[in-house]
């Protein structure tokens, strides 16, 4: 166990190795109850939320969610999210280390408009289902129909009493998805999922934080605090995708004046000769010069190969250059390759 | 677990077996289970030579990199090669053929101030 944002946290359960093939080859429970989950209501909802998020959220139906970041005025990253639609509201799943930062940030923006914010966080239980076998597992378990929930899409209602948000979702490169229910209920979820008492389900297994972590790089997925922090624009972080600089919110002047300006540094991904892994902080070097430096990396249990992401300087982000990585006085040869370093096979998904 | 009581362990987790003037060292199960899966060992190269209390490697995990470091001063003979394929044999046997370093020491008086088994087995009970 380790402390994470308050929050003792499952660093491992058997191995992070282990536990991370295992969410490659068949289906791993996270229990992500630390995640931050907000609920906005109120007529101004939507246009509250446009004002703020760097994601265009403008047609979403009820049952859609889009992952989505926020900015500070300066155009440096607040917090990344997913950011859901309800039929009478709104959702918010967020970082649990920026929890108490986007609460403040967004009832600050909230005077005078017609919303309320109400942190759900302790009231609530949040479960992963994440792997190739998820899909099929959880299909099985739940009591109602779900199969026509595709990926970023979600399912909400009550049963039995109980009301419940399923998104297809995750953050470990496989299909999957996370299941939010009350707090009371988790434990009971928790043994249901993992056949607790009953004929247990070897496909599925607990996976902690740590294989989390290897899973999430492996899909080039950002971690706040490493990809993404308030010194940091959506931009050089590779988020472009889900900043809409056509729209206004928070942080969108700063950031068209950094587009037309042209941007210093790009997030890129890594793989070293090898097998050592290069921590967050370590240097880039080319030709001995120094260009930028590591933001996260690991020894990626699914190549086998050591693989890191870093920010550069945009001269030398091109995919094939020849970088170097300081392993304190000692530089190990590194080459830039594209994002993510893994993909899953996509054939059978809806 | 058993720690074996042949040889002589530091406080920073370290283990080193006497025999003639040669120095065998690794780490010990409970730092190999503390740092999870092991996945490399930077060893030193063989003929250089190593400080005690000196930084000779680094162990890196899935889950940190540490620092190895030197329980005598010595000129290194030889380091586990097969740990290079291998670096796991830490995790399943620390003790054995996880050893990392060989060594011939200078002065194995500096030993004489490391813990045995017993002392070990009470540092590390107690966190």
């Amino acid at each position: 166990m380790v402390e994470f944002a308050g929050w003792s946290m499952p660093l491992m359960y058997r191995g992070i190795i282990e536990e991370h093939h295992h969410t490659r080859s068949q289906c791993s429970v996270f229990d992500v109850s630390h995640m931050g989950r907000l609920k906005i209501t109120g007529e101004d909802a939507l246009s509250f939320l446009q004002g703020l998020c760097t994601r265009n959220l403008e047609g979403m139906e009820p049952g859609v969610c889009r992952y989505t970041l926020m900015c500070r005025d300066d155009g440096g990253v607040l917090d990344d999210m997913i950011v859901s639609r309800y039929e009478q509201h709104w959702g918010i799943v967020c970082n649990a280390s920026n929890r108490e930062k986007i609460v403040a940030w967004l009832r600050q923006h909230a005077v005078d408009r017609r919303v309320t914010i109400e942190d759900q966080t302790v009231a609530t239980a949040m479960i992963a289902l994440q792997g190739p076998m998820a899909v099929e597992r959880v299909l099985a378990m739940i009591p109602f129909d779900i199969s026509g929930v595709r990926r970023y899409r979600f399912a909400s209602g009550v049963y039995m009493m109980t009301s419940y948000t399923i998104f297809r979702a995750g953050y470990t490169g496989e299909d999957g998805y996370e299941i939010v229910v009350p707090a009371g209920l988790a434990k009971l979820l928790a043994f249901r999922v993992l056949g607790t008492g009953g004929e247990p389900d070897v496909a599925i297994r607990p996976a902690g934080l740590g294989a989390r972590d290897t899973l999430r790089i492996e899909a080039g997925m950002p971690l706040y605090g490493h990809e993404l922090d308030e010194a940091t624009d959506p931009l050089s972080a590779g988020q472009s995708w889900c900043t809409d600089l056509r729209k206004d919110f928070v942080g969108a002047e700063s950031l068209r004046r950094r587009a037309e300006a042209g941007l210093k540094q790009t997030l890129v991904g890594l793989q070293l000769e090898g097998r050592r892994t290069a921590r967050q902080h370590f240097l880039v070097q080319a030709g001995g010069k120094c260009v930028g430096r590591i933001t996260s990396g690991c020894l990626s249990p699914t190549l086998g190969a050591s693989i890191a992401m870093a920010f550069v300087e945009a001269d030398h982000a091109r995919e094939g250059t020849e970088l170097a990585v300081d392993f304190g006085g000692r530089p190990v040869p590194a080459r830039v390759v594209k994002l993510p370093f893994y993909e899953r096979p996509k054939a059978k998904e809806t | 677990m058993t720690i074996p009581d042949d040889r002589k362990y530091t406080q920073t987790h370290e283990w080193a077996r006497v025999e003639g003037n040669i120095v065998t060292m690794g780490i010990t199960q409970y730092a190999a289970d503390e740092l999870t899966d092991i996945t490399y060992a930077e060893l030193p190269e063989v003929g250089s030579t190593v400080t005690a209390g000196q930084p000779c490697g680094e162990i890196e995990s899935v889950k940190a990199t540490s620092e190895l470091l030197c329980a005598v001063s010595g000129r290194v003979v030889e380091t586990n090669e097969r740990l290079r394929e291998h670096p796991e044999y830490v995790n399943q046997d620390a003790y054995g053929k996880g050893w990392m370093i060989r060594l011939e020491a200078v002065d194995i008086g500096p030993l004489d101030g490391l813990m045995d088994a017993a002392a070990y087995e009470r540092h590390t009970a107690g966190g």
